[in-house]
């Protein structure tokens, strides 16, 4: 699926073992908030992560914490064995510079609650921009990759509207093709459904399930208990900055161990 | 459904006629200002001192049309030209996350905003009094010079006379430019401002370079906050152009008109002459505007749409690119 040539950095303990991600006591504050206090998790590779937690739990903030949005106080994150962010040269830690931050990105793929589609540009261009303007892609070749993919979505027949001509799922599956336009061994959604209307979560559940089933990594945040149990490989329960509970989908869901999990899966049940 | 067929089949009731409201107020109104414009039109006729004819015979000789070609039309865009571009970078380095970038930013904008143009303008006009040449090298080369035992090092890379590079006009543009960028960095700043973050965050994540991001992403779509605005900073720009008589300008509309009517003693027509022509001119701003805003101002939905009428047009005759400009 990855045939990006992505610099290897030094062989770092992830690469080989077949984890994709590795986060190492994360740990992230906004001033005086303490958001992330600690964080482990590691997902492997053609693996589905699901993260679930109360709001406000830092669920989101981890996520941009994995591709460097956010910048981590303490701990390590690697992704396909490269740490994220910094260079670890002669037992210290150098930041990376703009360049090589934006270069790890463009292996990461990223879906937002909001879409976010750039309003200006058409559905083929909002998926074709970045590969062009990255050079990853000649133009005609972008923007074939680029129609490929909105095929694959099920939006073959609207490359030439604008976004805010979409409904809502249309605009989310837009932004998955968009991601994936950059070819990335890793994608991340932050509660991808959670705009939409009721009847258009399926659409939005149904592409990610195709992806999911095409050998893709991905770390899900959402509240979507039946997308978990059916498509999710692990699943990661999280409240108050700390990972609470993790494990088999099916297990945590019909038998969650811990009181703050029963509580919060008793509730959105 | 039987009281609805009822209704219907009932007969339309008379139009109504009724007494309307009178306005008196509107008629006194009307006639006070149909004699106050009748006085001011006799005022124009009768009145010696505006020299019509005198002010229609020299207001298009060929040093005030080149002054206005010149001095006010070509020094309105040189100015905005320089403005824009000028006031961009510096927007973009007032946001910018290196601390002395913002500091400098600040700075310039705090300067030339704070001192009046017209004060600024006469600085720049007598610029020249602090070098007769202008150079660029090693600063303060003399004195190192002297401190490592050299008598008169110069270490220069090249320069010019100032008279060559500060003429007038040359003065003039850098005051009015430098001037207009610390308000055009204010403008695209708030522009860049109205762009949702997570705009911004969606290019970021697409690993797109800050510079990308701002080129394709931000600043197309600060640019419905941004045009408007300019088009008021231009016909502002326009009219300041009077104000190089500090520099002065010589090749410039109002400097013409105003030496002709000192020249004359006819200072009063020319002044009304100057009048007339920044009327005509400004005019000329405010309709292209109009048009801008209409075109900028509505709705984005349907902008977009039309745009995308537009676009699949292009596509039909064998034209529709994607990737940036395209459209016929
Ligand atoms: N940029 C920021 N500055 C200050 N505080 C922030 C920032 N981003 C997040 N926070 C705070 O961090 C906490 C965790 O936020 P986060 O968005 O990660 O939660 P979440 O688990 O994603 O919640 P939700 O389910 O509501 O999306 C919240 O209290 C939030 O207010
Ligand atoms: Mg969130």
């Amino acid at each position: 699926m990855t045939e990006l040539s992505v610099p290897q950095q030094a062989a770092a303990p992830t690469s080989e073992s077949g984890l994709m991600v590795r986060a190492e006591q994360v740990h992230k504050s906004f001033g005086p908030l303490e958001v992330l206090k600690g964080i482990d998790l590691e997902v492997r590779s053609g693996e589905v992560c699901c993260l679930l937690g109360p709001s406000g739990s830092g669920k989101s903030t981890f996520l941009r914490c994995i591709n460097h949005l956010e910048k981590i106080d303490a701990g390590r994150i690697w992704v396909d064995g490269d740490l994220i962010g910094y260079r670890e040269r002669g037992g210290k830690l150098h930041e990376m510079r703009d360049k090589e931050v934006a270069a790890q990105r463009q292996a990461i793929g990223m879906v937002f609650q909001r879409f976010n589609l750039f309003p200006h540009m058409t559905v083929l261009q909002n998926v074709m921009e970045a590969p062009v303007l990255l050079r990853q892609a000649k133009k005609a070749q972008a923007r074939e990759h680029a129609a490929e993919l909105l095929d694959r979505v099920g939006l073959g027949d609207k490359l030439g509207a604008y976004p805010g001509q979409l409904s809502g799922g249309q605009q989310q599956r837009v932004a998955i093709a968009r991601a994936l336009a950059m070819r990335p061994k890793l994608m991340l959604f932050d509660e991808p459904t959670s705009a939409l209307d009721p009847e258009l979560v399926g659409e939005v559940l149904d592409t990610m399930k195709d992806l999911a089933r095409d050998g893709m990594t991905m770390i899900v945040v959402t509240h979507e208990i039946g997308f978990a149990r059916e498509v999710g490989d692990h699943l990661v329960f999280m409240d108050g900055g700390v990972v609470v509970e993790q494990g088999d989908p099916r297990e945590v869901i019909s038998a969650p161990q811990h009181e703050r999990t029963k509580a919060f899966l008793a509730k959105v049940l | 459904m039987t009281t609805e067929e009822a209704t219907t089949a009932r007969a339309r009731p008379e139009p109504i006629k009724a007494v309307p409201v009178r306005h008196p107020g509107r008629w006194v109104a009307v006639a006070v200002l149909a004699v106050l414009t009748a006085m001011f039109v006799h005022l124009l006729v009768t009145n010696e001192a505006f020299n019509w004819s005198f002010m229609v015979d020299k207001m298009f000789r060929p040093p005030i049309i080149e002054g206005l070609l010149r001095g006010t039309v070509l020094m309105t865009v040189s100015a905005m030209l320089i403005g824009v571009t000028l006031g961009v970078v510096i927007a973009v380095m007032r946001l910018s996350d290196n601390p002395i970038l913002r500091g400098v930013a600040w700075l310039y904008t705090w300067f030339f905003r704070a001192v009046p143009r017209l004060v600024l303008l006469a600085v720049f006009g007598n610029i020249g009094i602090l070098w007769s040449r202008v150079e660029f090298g090693v600063p303060f080369d003399t004195q190192l010079g002297q401190l490592f035992g050299i008598d008169n090092l110069q270490l220069r890379l090249f320069g010019f006379s100032s008279r060559d590079i500060l003429t007038g006009f040359m003065a003039g543009l850098l005051g009015l430019a430098l001037s207009e960028a610390a308000y055009m960095a204010e403008i695209v700043r708030a522009g860049i401002q109205s762009v949702d973050p997570g705009q911004t965050e969606a290019a970021q994540a697409l690993g797109l370079s800050r510079g990308q991001l701002l080129r394709r992403v931000v600043l197309p779509q600060a640019m419905r906050v941004i045009i408007p605005p300019t088009g008021n900073e231009t016909i502002a720009m326009l009219k300041d152009t009077s104000l190089l008589l500090y520099v002065p300008v010589s090749v410039e509309l109002f400097f013409q008109l105003d030496a002709v009517g000192k020249r004359t003693f006819q200072i009063f027509p020319m002044y009304v002459a100057a009048c007339l022509w920044y009327l005509f001119l400004t005019s000329i701003l405010l309709v292209g505007q109009y048009f801008l805003e209409r075109h900028f101002g509505k709705g984005y939905g349907t902008a977009q749409r039309a745009r995308a009428r537009l676009r699949t047009l292009a596509a039909e005759t064998g034209g529709g690119g994607a990737g940036g400009a395209g459209t016929p």
